[in-house]
């Protein structure tokens, strides 16, 4: 099916800023969809609020726009109920780690089967750039006019921590990595967790004069690396790039049928 | 018959709710009584004392609180000293002789029941304390059957334990008897 | 003796009836007094091939529910007062996305932590207030653990009919009651079925265009219709909007689909009401007091007589009105500041003559208490 067949057509033009990266994620996470030849029909796409999280919009599949920072709560519900459908949950990162935090770790903790990717563009996109958990530390937001004094997540660390079983990190200057990881990401069975830097020039970039959207990507091709590199022992404040967890765990829902033989509740 | 109010009451561990539970569920389901059961929750039900209300009845029960029972059961010193206040003039007071030492007159008939002492001997095992003193209590009143408790017990109970309540049940019968 | 008849709490009464009325998914966090509900379900889900979870916190459970009933399952959640209050943003999306759903709020004392283990009335407003914008909620009580049962059912089939969430406001005199409940047999309780659309795969299929009669058939996530499902005003694709027009359209019918359906939503009970001077207007726990007190004085020649409300919203105003139209007076008993009683107030032609029987101290209001108001309203003082 080409890539095209996974969109609604009618719905757009899409809303986002001219040179927003949401929109990278957007193409290719369908080029990763495409190669795993899924049925349409078999997939569901869960967002929250916020730029990142309109992308559910402008697919063709099961779709399912909630709250701000519930979106895993409400994808637990449709994997518990319908473990044979694939979830995809798009985040921002206010989305995912800020209001959603909470429910990002104990989604990871029980290892239940889905696939959160964060686009993280360090600011609140949709409000209008005022500073998020990601944001890091001197960052400027509307929010942190002289300067941010917030520490960051780590989000690699903090999927790692809180049980993620397939943690993954790409950006949206590395596409063909991008859609090879959320391709992984979607296949493994478990909490997956995908980490894609993506920017916003309409409020980071500017608020922080980064420059254009290009200059913003190009940024992305400076500061990253591949995890392990010769580059990142020489310079570690460069961020590592690719798959830093994919393990097998027993998977939620799994687990939930031996409950059921248990009980005695089996067909 | 006669509306009966109970309360019973004692310590955390003693087991007072289930007794009530198991009482009023047998009036119910094997005696085609009305019953209401209900207990007090909350910082007052962790360890300390514990309380459960029970009414039975012919006739539709609609308040399903008791403010006066004619049939209260005490089994610590502290529950004695709380309730037996409250207890309905001509009702009945029951207490146990190891736990109890009853120090002031109220205007009920006073049981001083020896069940602790009697369980320890006869059984070994303090934990059928609350079905002896079912016993007891369903001698003395006659609310329900033993046939109709030991039916509760048994759908309530694993089946390992049942002999043993079933031996403490018919104790208490006894030592109700004793005491009428 | 049948295996139908149960002694039972009110709590345990509640998760028989939701799996009688075909509940298969269940969400929730702990919280008295309303846990037992989360413990039974966690029982007898997995018997009958059904889920529970326990997730995070309320917000969770309300959009995990909200999830699974979008897979084509009957779902619920139950919690107390600071869980309904977290709820409150993902019950309006439930109310916005047209979610079939049932809340179960076992009330406790309030505001904020409160009185945990006592009883209250407090949240009536909040269950129809309780979120923001404008919309209509059905809400449901009852007085005894028989009735608990089958206002779940009816909860279960309003929900389905309607599309919307319904919650079940009971209390904790009510949720720790135990008495008796008699199981129905299968069939003897009318259940509504989850209406699916009858379009074929690769016809456009319009999930928010609501037939000619309001109702609004759905299809499974997972079937063979994709569609969009969002909190935002949205047009028949479930696609976000701010065309005037459609978001008019819509709020309308969000609104109307329940209040012009109160008759059929309306479910209560009267007793001794034909001659009754003085009506006693109550609801949920604190009606069975207020029965007593109406027994009692019957038996003395007093004309006493009580309408109990089960469902408190949408308010039943004509059904009040109708039945105190005769009354010199109407005491509303209740366990809180006075919530049912503006209603009651606004309901009837003298609102002048509707007096507030209450308690707001964690303590159940007895017979004694409801006796004592009664007097001074009926001015033969203290
Ligand atoms: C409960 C609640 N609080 C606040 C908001 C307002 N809000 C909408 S989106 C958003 C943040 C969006 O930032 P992010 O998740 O990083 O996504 P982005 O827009 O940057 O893609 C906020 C605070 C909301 N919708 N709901
Ligand atoms: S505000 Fe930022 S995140 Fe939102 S669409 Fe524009 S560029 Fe993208």
């Amino acid at each position: 099916m080409a890539v095209r067949d996974y969109i609604r057509d009618r719905f757009f033009p899409h809303m986002w800023c001219p040179g927003c990266g949401h929109g990278i994620v957007l193409n290719n996470m369908l080029r990763a969809i495409e190669t795993l030849e899924l049925s349409k029909n078999d997939i569901v796409m869960v967002s929250g609020i916020g730029c990142s999280s309109r992308i559910s919009g402008y697919v063709d599949f099961h779709t399912l726009h909630t709250i701000h920072g519930r979106a895993l709560a409400f994808a637990t519900g449709v994997k518990m109920s319908r473990p044979e459908l694939t979830l995809i949950v798009p985040m921002g990162d206010g989305d995912a780690l800020a209001i959603g935090g909470n429910h990002f770790i104990h989604a990871a903790r029980r290892n239940i089967d889905m696939t959160a990717i964060i686009m993280n563009n360090r600011i609140y996109g949709m409000t209008g750039g005022q500073y998020s958990p990601l944001s890091g530390y001197g960052a400027r937001a509307s929010t942190a006019p002289y300067m941010n004094i917030d520490q960051d997540f780590d989000v690699v660390q903090l999927s790692k921590a809180a049980g993620a079983t397939f943690v993954a990190r790409s950006t949206t200057y590395h596409v063909q990595q991008m859609t090879d990881i959320i391709r992984q990401a979607i296949s493994h069975k478990g909490f997956s967790v995908v980490e894609i830097l993506s920017q916003c020039p309409t409020y980071f970039g500017r608020q922080n004069k980064l420059g254009t959207a290009v200059d913003m990507m190009t940024r992305y091709k400076d500061t990253t690396t591949p995890i392990g590199s010769k580059a990142k022992k020489q310079n570690p404040d460069l961020i590592e790039r690719g798959i830093f967890v994919q393990k097998e765990m027993p998977e939620y829902c799994t687990e939930y049928e031996k409950v059921i033989e248990r009980a005695g509740g089996g067909a | 018959m006669e509306r009966s109010r109970l309360v019973f009451s004692g310590s955390g561990g003693q087991g007072v709710i289930t007794a009530a539970i198991i009482l009023a569920e047998a009036a119910v389901v094997y005696e085609n009584l009305i019953a209401v059961q209900s207990q007090s929750y909350g910082p007052e039900a962790r360890g300390g004392a514990t309380r459960s209300d029970i009414i039975i009845s012919d006739t539709e029960i609609n308040f399903p609180k008791v403010t006066q029972p004619n049939i209260l059961v005490c089994l610590t010193q502290e529950s004695y000293t709380k309730y037996s206040p409250i207890v309905r003039p001509g009702g009945m007071l029951i207490t146990d002789t190891r736990y109890v030492k009853t120090y002031k007159r109220v205007a009920a008939r006073q049981k001083e029941l020896p069940i602790y002492y009697s369980v320890m001997e006869k059984i070994g095992k303090p934990i059928v304390l609350n079905i002896c003193t079912l016993g007891a209590v369903i001698a003395l009143t006659g609310l329900v059957s033993p046939e109709s408790i030991m039916k509760v017990i048994e759908k309530r109970m694993p089946p390992n334990f049942l002999n043993m309540n079933r031996d403490a049940l018919y104790l208490g019968l006894n030592i109700g008897e004793d005491a009428k | 003796m049948s295996e139908n008849i149960k002694f039972i709490q009110g709590n345990e009464a509640c998760v028989e009836a939701a799996l009688y009325g075909g509940l298969d998914f269940y969400a929730g966090y702990p919280i008295t007094p309303s846990t037992e509900i989360a413990e039974h379900m966690a029982v007898r889900l997995p018997q009958i091939g059904g889920k529970f979870i326990q997730m995070e916190d309320e917000i969770a459970s309300i959009a995990a529910i909200i999830g699974a009933s979008l897979t084509g399952h009957k779902v619920m959640t139950a919690t107390s007062g600071p869980g309904f209050s977290l709820m409150q943003e993902g019950l309006g999306y439930a109310v916005m996305a047209e979610i079939p759903c049932v809340i179960v709020n076992v009330q406790r004392g309030g505001p904020s932590t409160g009185l945990p283990t006592n009883v209250g009335q407090g949240d009536v407003m909040q269950a129809q207030w309780g979120s923001h914008g404008d919309y209509s909620i059905v809400a449901i009580t009852a007085s005894n653990n028989q009735d608990v049962f089958n206002m779940t059912v009816h909860a279960f089939n309003i929900a389905e009919t309607y599309r919307t969430p319904v919650i079940l406001l009971f209390d904790e005199v009510i949720g720790h009651m135990r008495e008796r409940v008699d199981i129905p047999e299968k069939g003897e309780i009318n259940l509504v079925e989850r209406l699916k659309t009858q379009i074929k795969t690769g016809v456009d299929f319009h999930p928010y265009l609501p037939r000619e009669d309001g109702r609004l058939p759905m299809s499974d996530f997972g079937g063979v219709h994709r569609y969009n499902v969002t909190g935002l005003a949205h047009d028949m694709w479930g696609f976000p909007t701010n065309d005037p027009q459609i978001v008019h359209g819509l709020l309308r019918h969000l609104v109307d689909k329940i209040n012009n359906n109160v008759q059929e939503i309306t479910r209560y009970k009267e007793y001794c009401m034909d001659d009754a001077e003085l009506v006693l207007v109550s609801y949920g726990s604190t009606a069975r007091s207020a029965l007593h007190v109406v027994n009692n004085r019957r038996k003395r020649g007093e004309r006493l007589g009580l309408l109990e409300l089960q469902t408190l919203w949408p308010f039943p105003y004509s059904l009040v009105k109708e039945k105190c139209a005769k009354a010199s007076y109407i005491g509303v008993v209740e366990l809180n500041m006075g919530q049912v009683v503006q209603l009651v107030r606004n309901a009837v032609d003298k609102p002048e003559r509707v007096f507030l029987i209450n308690r707001i101290d964690g303590v159940f209001i007895s017979p004694t208490d409801i006796r004592n108001t009664l007097r001074v309203i009926q001015g033969k003082g203290m």
